[in-house]
This record gives C-alpha cells, structure tokens and sequence, in this order.
C-alpha cells in the first residue's frame, strides 16, 4: 500500500491490506488481533487509521523513499510468520484483458484453481 | 483440463503477472482464446496475497472460498514450451543459450501428477487427500519474515515509481527486495525482463541474473517439488 501520510481512511485501509478495524480489532478471516485503544478515530463511516501503530501491531513494515517522501506499507508478518494468516481466500479484484473488473469471490459455489502466469 | 472438469464444478481463473501491462501477455491469451476467467495482475498482488514466489504457481481454493492448497508450483497440463525444451538438442547452439537449456532440462516438472491431484479434488472435494486443512494451508505456505514483507513493500514502491515513469529510482527498490528475498523469482524476473527481455542476463544493473541464480540456488530447485 502506498501512502503519502500515515494516516488512512478504514475503508481503504481494508480494501489495500485485508484488513478490517472493528471493534475487537484488526481482523481478517477468522483472526481478529486487539489494537491499542485510539489506533482508528473518527465517526462512523469515516474513520481514520493511525497506520504506523496499527503496522506495529501487524509486524507490516513502513518503508519510507527519501527522496520522494511516499511510504510503502508491507504486508504482516507478525501473526502465523506465513504468507498466509488465514486460509479464507483474499478476495482479489483483478482486470481481466478487456479492463472489465473481475472478482474472486464470484466464483462462491464452485472450486477454484488459480493458476498465476506470466509472459516473461 | 478445464473443460474437462469444467462441468464437475472446477473453473480455472489464470492471472498473468506483468507490471509492463498487458500487452506481453496478450497474444499468449489471444491464442488459448480461455472460456476461463483471464486476468491482468499489473502490481503482483498475488505475489502478497497468496505467497506466490515463481510462476507458473497455483492456489486450490474450495466452493466456501477457503484456500485448501496454498501457492505452489503447478502445471495444469503439459506445457508445450518445456517439452520442446526438454527435446532440443544443445548442439550447434551459442554457448550462453546452451547453458540456459542445460538448465531447464534439470527442471522437475509432473503435469500429470498434478493433474491427477486437481481430477482426484473435482471428484472428491474434502474427502481428497490433496484438500489440506486451515492450519496445514497456512502452515504450507511461503514463509515470511519481517525481511520478506520489506521485500514486498520495497517492490511496491518499485512499480510505484516504475508506472509514474522514474526507472531508475524503481531500480533501486527492486535491488532491495532482490536483496531481502532472494528467494522470490517473480521479483527478479519481472526486474531483469526490463533490461533484458531475451535472456534475463547479466547487467549493469543488477548484482544477478537469470542463469546465475538458477545455479546458486540448483535448477532442480526450480520448482520445488510438490507435496502431496
């Protein structure tokens, strides 16, 4: 995720990293992880992340470009210490070749074999 | 095989990993002409999501969207290329294209096996020995460290400035994550295709290359094999 502030709304907070703030924390699946208390603010709708403290939690490192002043947020590494902290599916959002959104989760019902390729 | 289990309730969703676009891509696609769901994966996100490490690579993922075999090596069918590959002889070829064939040959590949596995899935669904458990899943999935995830993060910023046209500060992101996650060969390829497309050779650019890693790390590594 790249920021230009290490300040977010929750909304896009969750749709760059997967993870959703609610109220017994940063959760994705089934694994919801407690936050220090003031780590997202704002009302309902439009709340705010404190992203550097909500990172720490995470084990997500904050790489920062000097030159351009842009952070980027990796993502944790903290919880299962695996790419994945949870087997429930991401649900990635991707173009297909004609620019016309596609999402995974579309396919609930049917099993799925993602096959990652590439022309190089 | 999709249109073999196709009608079992499998479909196959292929994501081609390009941060150059889509028009590399294009003609592979083109050609297959897929019924399957095609997609464009500009930023390598699967390479974060999945813990996608090499292509090509593939994710099991159940009718409840749980993952059931994490990213791993897979050939969902014999691939052409590399059976040609594996036929040619090295004979009367230069001597840098000979030792990438060298190589490749040592590569281990099992389509059918694979195959196998996908067919014994579709048929049999949780009761399939191949259909592994949460914590397996997890447990099976590429290892990351807070290293690996700066890995991610610096090539993040890398396309970051690669797309908004500034090459050599994305350069110097990508040599971090190379750095930090050398084990990651969508990283390094994706890097060493820009500065050479035919080969992935040595550069000025980069500390490695192609052919230099696939014997630092042992071409039979490749493509670690599968477990079932």
């Amino acid at each position: 995720m790249i920021l230009e502030q290490l300040e977010t709304s929750a909304a896009e907070f969750e749709r760059a990293t997967g993870w959703a703030l609610k109220r017994e924390g940063a959760c994705k699946g089934t694994v919801c992880v407690p936050l220090p208390p003031r780590v997202h603010a704002g009302s309902p709708g439009n709340e705010r992340v404190d992203v550097e403290a909500v990172a720490g939690r995470l084990g997500m490192p904050l790489v920062h470009d000097d030159v351009a002043g842009v952070w980027a947020l990796g993502p944790e590494s903290a919880i299962t210490g695996r790419a994945l902290t949870t087997a429930a599916a991401p649900d990635l959002e991707l173009p297909d070749f004609d620019g016309n959104p596609f999402r995974l989760s579309s396919l609930l019902g049917q099993k799925v074999l993602l096959v990652s390729w590439a022309s190089w | 095989m999709r249109e073999e289990l196709h009608p079992y309730g499998l479909e196959i969703v292929t994501v081609a990993l390009d941060t150059a676009g889509g028009d590399a891509a294009r003609p592979f696609v083109e050609k297959a002409a897929p019924r399957h769901p095609s997609l464009l994966d500009q930023a390598h996100s699967v390479d974060a999501a999945f813990g996608v490490v090499n292509v090509p690579n593939g994710v099991w993922i159940d009718e409840h969207g749980m993952i059931v075999r994490p990213a791993e090596p897979a050939f969902p069918g014999r691939n052409p290329v590399t059976a040609k590959f594996r036929e040619m002889s090295l004979d009367g070829l230069p001597d840098d294209v000979a030792d990438m064939l060298r190589e490749v040959k040592k590569f281990r590949t099992d389509p059918d096996g694979y195959v196998a596995m996908v067919r014994d899935w579709v048929t049999r669904g949780s009761e399939s020995p191949y259909a592994l458990g949460p914590e397996a899943v997890i447990e099976r999935s590429q290892p990351r460290s807070l290293d690996t995830a700066r890995a991610a993060a610096h090539f993040e910023l890398g396309q970051h400035f690669h797309r908004g046209g500034d090459h050599g500060r994305a350069v110097v992101h990508w040599r971090e994550a190379h750095r930090l996650q050398p084990e990651n060969w969508t990283y390094k390829r994706q890097a060493w295709n820009f500065e050479d497309p035919v080969r992935q050779g040595p550069t000025d650019v980069y500390d490695s290359c192609w052919i230099a890693d696939v014997k630092r790390f042992g071409a039979e590594n490749y493509y670690p094999p599968v477990v079932p």
